[in-house]
């Protein structure tokens, strides 16, 4: 073997080496807490195997792991109304994200070329300063004695306060403000690389402006919804800040459930159980959809 | 005869910022014409085309299309299709969508669809080529995809941005005839935008040589070519010789005065003592050896095959130089002395102030 391939393996082989230091090996641990017993101790948990037992020992205790932490998940309605709100919760976010983040992309992929990094630098902007306190900044706008329930009753649009703080619908808000660069950065890119010629043809074989954007700017633009859409939806259904802050006692979100049993009830086991099923729900849809776009373009 | 042109430009201008793109262009184009607009790039043919297809909208002048003033139509009302440079194919379409998409825009019925679709894919010979996508096909094949979708709607007029450019020479040459024969079958009016004189020349009916947002000249290709209306059409259009001097008119007749010698000439319109430039094309003038008969005296310099002719360069006193075309090789070799002859009507002859 040259020197040559040696280095380009070396080079191929770094993202696998660090997924596997820095996701992998995490994750697997995780799933062991998550197999365990709680105990009232440091660490909270029995740990599942100790080097003193021995083989047989460790045969003996794999035989008999009973995945009774995650029956008690399955068992329990909060965790799965937890899952199920969060999913929810983030996917109204994602597309709402989606059609506020897609005029921005389009309009700022139609101005003027010199324009362009400038408008894009200041829909980026904010997000120099900390995401916490652009966060809470958000409960000065929302909660009653706000600006927005101020602006709405001086204006007579409102005669009492919405109440948007401390909501589901205030969560929806801040996740939409707080993921909208994700979602116009991937939008964006693909909207400025489509040919202009393309909308012109369109337009020449007879379709109207509204036509044009349906059958030719929409599809044409699929991979950054995809992917825009992925950046958004992934993290805001396991997000704990924002619903931490501006969600009420109603909102459910398993960010919030895991924070609970982790650092409130002292549950090693539960808190691992749940952050593997959130894993779980996130990409085995995720790995279903890569294959069938593989196969799509395969076939192709 | 009062017919309506099918289309007429009428004394169309356009700017861009500080930039004149077209100055007061008018020309008619008629039905089942094939007319080509023909000029360096820069010239304002590309603008001109699309301001026909509505991409532009002109500051003055108005196009009429059967009589109608469309200036003011968007593209997707105007009944004319455009056939781009880039072909502008849809790639998330295959290739039966992408010649079905004005169908559809018209609302066409299912079957017709299919039929009309299948009728093209035949006429531009991709019959079993409806279910490729756009990355699956070869240069040549996107071209005649393109033209098949720009066809499909049956549009009065098709405009077509120089729709061989992308081609290599080989596949360029067959394709025009295609384009040609396809045209005529179809009856169809094209009008085609090429920088390139040979393609004007073999595919149009009538050619605009265009320079600088102006028309410069409109006629056949043997008008044009034969009798430029000026010194810029006859160096643009073909291969050409410029040779400057002036006319000497006397009482039997007129002669061109070269830096080389006097060449009689017939029907000059020019008076005594004006300054002329002659364009002479290669294979207007005569080579023959020295003889003290006739001619005027020079040496050959070069010699290049060029296969179907021979191209020689000759040098003339004045330290002038021809470029001519023989069609027979006549064996002559550098340093062969010999004798350039002129007939009296060969070649255009262009007063020189005007340039």
């Amino acid at each position: 073997m040259s020197r040559f391939s040696l280095g380009r393996r070396l080079v191929l082989a770094a993202p696998y080496l660090w997924i596997a230091a820095f996701f992998i090996t995490p994750m697997a641990l995780i799933f062991k807490i998550s197999l365990s017993q709680p105990v009232e101790a440091r660490p909270p948990y029995e740990p599942l195997f100790s080097f003193a037992d021995g083989p047989s020992v460790w045969w003996q205790k794999l035989q008999m792991l009973g995945f009774e932490t995650y029956r008690a998940l399955l068992d329990d309605p909060l965790y799965i109304d937890s899952y199920l709100s969060s999913l929810t919760i983030a996917a109204i976010s994602t597309l709402l994200t989606l059609i506020v983040a897609y005029p921005f992309a389009l309009a700022i992929s139609r101005s003027p070329r010199y324009l362009r990094p400038l408008l894009l630098g200041l829909a980026i902007a904010p997000f120099w300063t900390s995401f916490l306190i652009r966060v809470y900044a958000w409960i000065a706008l929302l909660k009653d004695e706000g600006l927005i329930n101020h602006a709405l009753m001086a204006l007579h649009v409102i005669d009492a306060p919405l109440g948007l703080y401390a909501t589901n619908t205030a969560v929806v808000i801040g996740i939409v403000y707080s993921y909208l660069p994700f979602m116009l950065l991937p939008l964006y890119s693909v909207l400025e690389g489509q040919d202009p010629s393309l909308r012109e043809a369109a337009a020449d074989l007879g379709a109207s402006p509204a036509q044009v954007f349906w059958r030719v700017t929409l599809p044409l633009s699929r991979r950054g919804v995809f992917a825009g859409c992925l950046l958004v939806f992934i993290p805001a259904v396991g997000e704990f800040v924002i619903p931490d802050l501006l969600g009420g006692s109603e909102t459910l979100m398993i960010g919030r459930t895991l924070w609970n049993e982790f650092f409130s009830n002292r549950d090693w086991p539960m808190a691992s159980a749940v952050a593997v099923l959130l894993l779980a729900l996130l990409i085995v849809p995720l790995l279903i959809a890569e294959r069938l776009r593989l196969r799509a373009e395969g076939e192709a | 005869m009062t017919l309506t042109p099918l289309l007429a430009v009428e004394s169309v201008s356009k700017r861009f910022g500080a930039v004149t793109a077209l100055e007061d262009v008018s020309l008619q184009v008629g039905a089942g014409e094939f007319f080509a607009l023909l000029g360096p790039s820069g010239c304002g043919k590309t603008t001109l085309m699309r301001l026909i297809a509505g991409f532009e909208r002109a500051e003055a002048g108005r196009v009429l299309l059967n009589g109608v003033d469309i200036s003011n139509e968007a593209p997707h009302r105007r009944p004319t299709n455009m056939m781009f440079q880039s072909y502008a194919l849809f790639p998330h379409l295959n290739v039966f969508d992408n010649i079905a998409f004005g169908l559809r825009r018209q609302h066409w019925r299912r079957e017709g669809v299919k039929r009309r679709v299948e009728e093209l894919l035949d006429i531009v010979q991709l019959d079993d080529f409806g279910a490729r996508r756009i990355d699956q096909l070869s240069g040549g094949q996107r071209q005649r995809v393109a033209l098949a979708r720009a066809l499909a709607p049956k549009p009065l007029l098709l405009l077509l941005d120089e729709p061989l450019a992308a081609l290599d020479r080989k596949l360029r040459e067959e394709t025009q005839f295609q384009l040609k024969d396809i045209q005529r079958r179809l009856k169809t009016s094209f009008i085609i935008v090429t920088h390139d004189q040979d393609e004007a020349l073999a595919l149009a009916d009538r050619i605009a040589v265009m320079r600088a947002g102006r028309i410069e000249q409109i006629g056949t290709p043997i008008e044009i070519y034969e009798r430029p209306a000026n010194r810029f059409v006859a160096g643009f259009v073909g291969a050409t010789n410029f040779v400057e001097g002036r006319i000497e008119a006397t009482s039997n007749g007129a002669y061109f005065v070269a830096p080389f010698g006097r060449l009689k000439r017939e029907g000059c319109m020019l008076g005594d003592g004006a300054a002329a430039v002659l364009s002479l094309r290669p294979e207007q003038i005569k080579l023959v050896r020295r003889s003290a008969a006739d001619g005027v005296a020079g040496v050959i310099e070069d010699t290049a095959f060029r296969g179907e002719t021979t191209q020689i360069r000759v040098m003339l006193a004045g330290d002038a130089r021809l470029l001519v075309s023989s069609g027979r090789d006549e064996g002559f070799a550098p340093g062969d002395d010999v004798s350039v002859v002129v007939s009296s009507d060969a070649g255009a002859l262009f007063a020189e102030s005007g340039q």
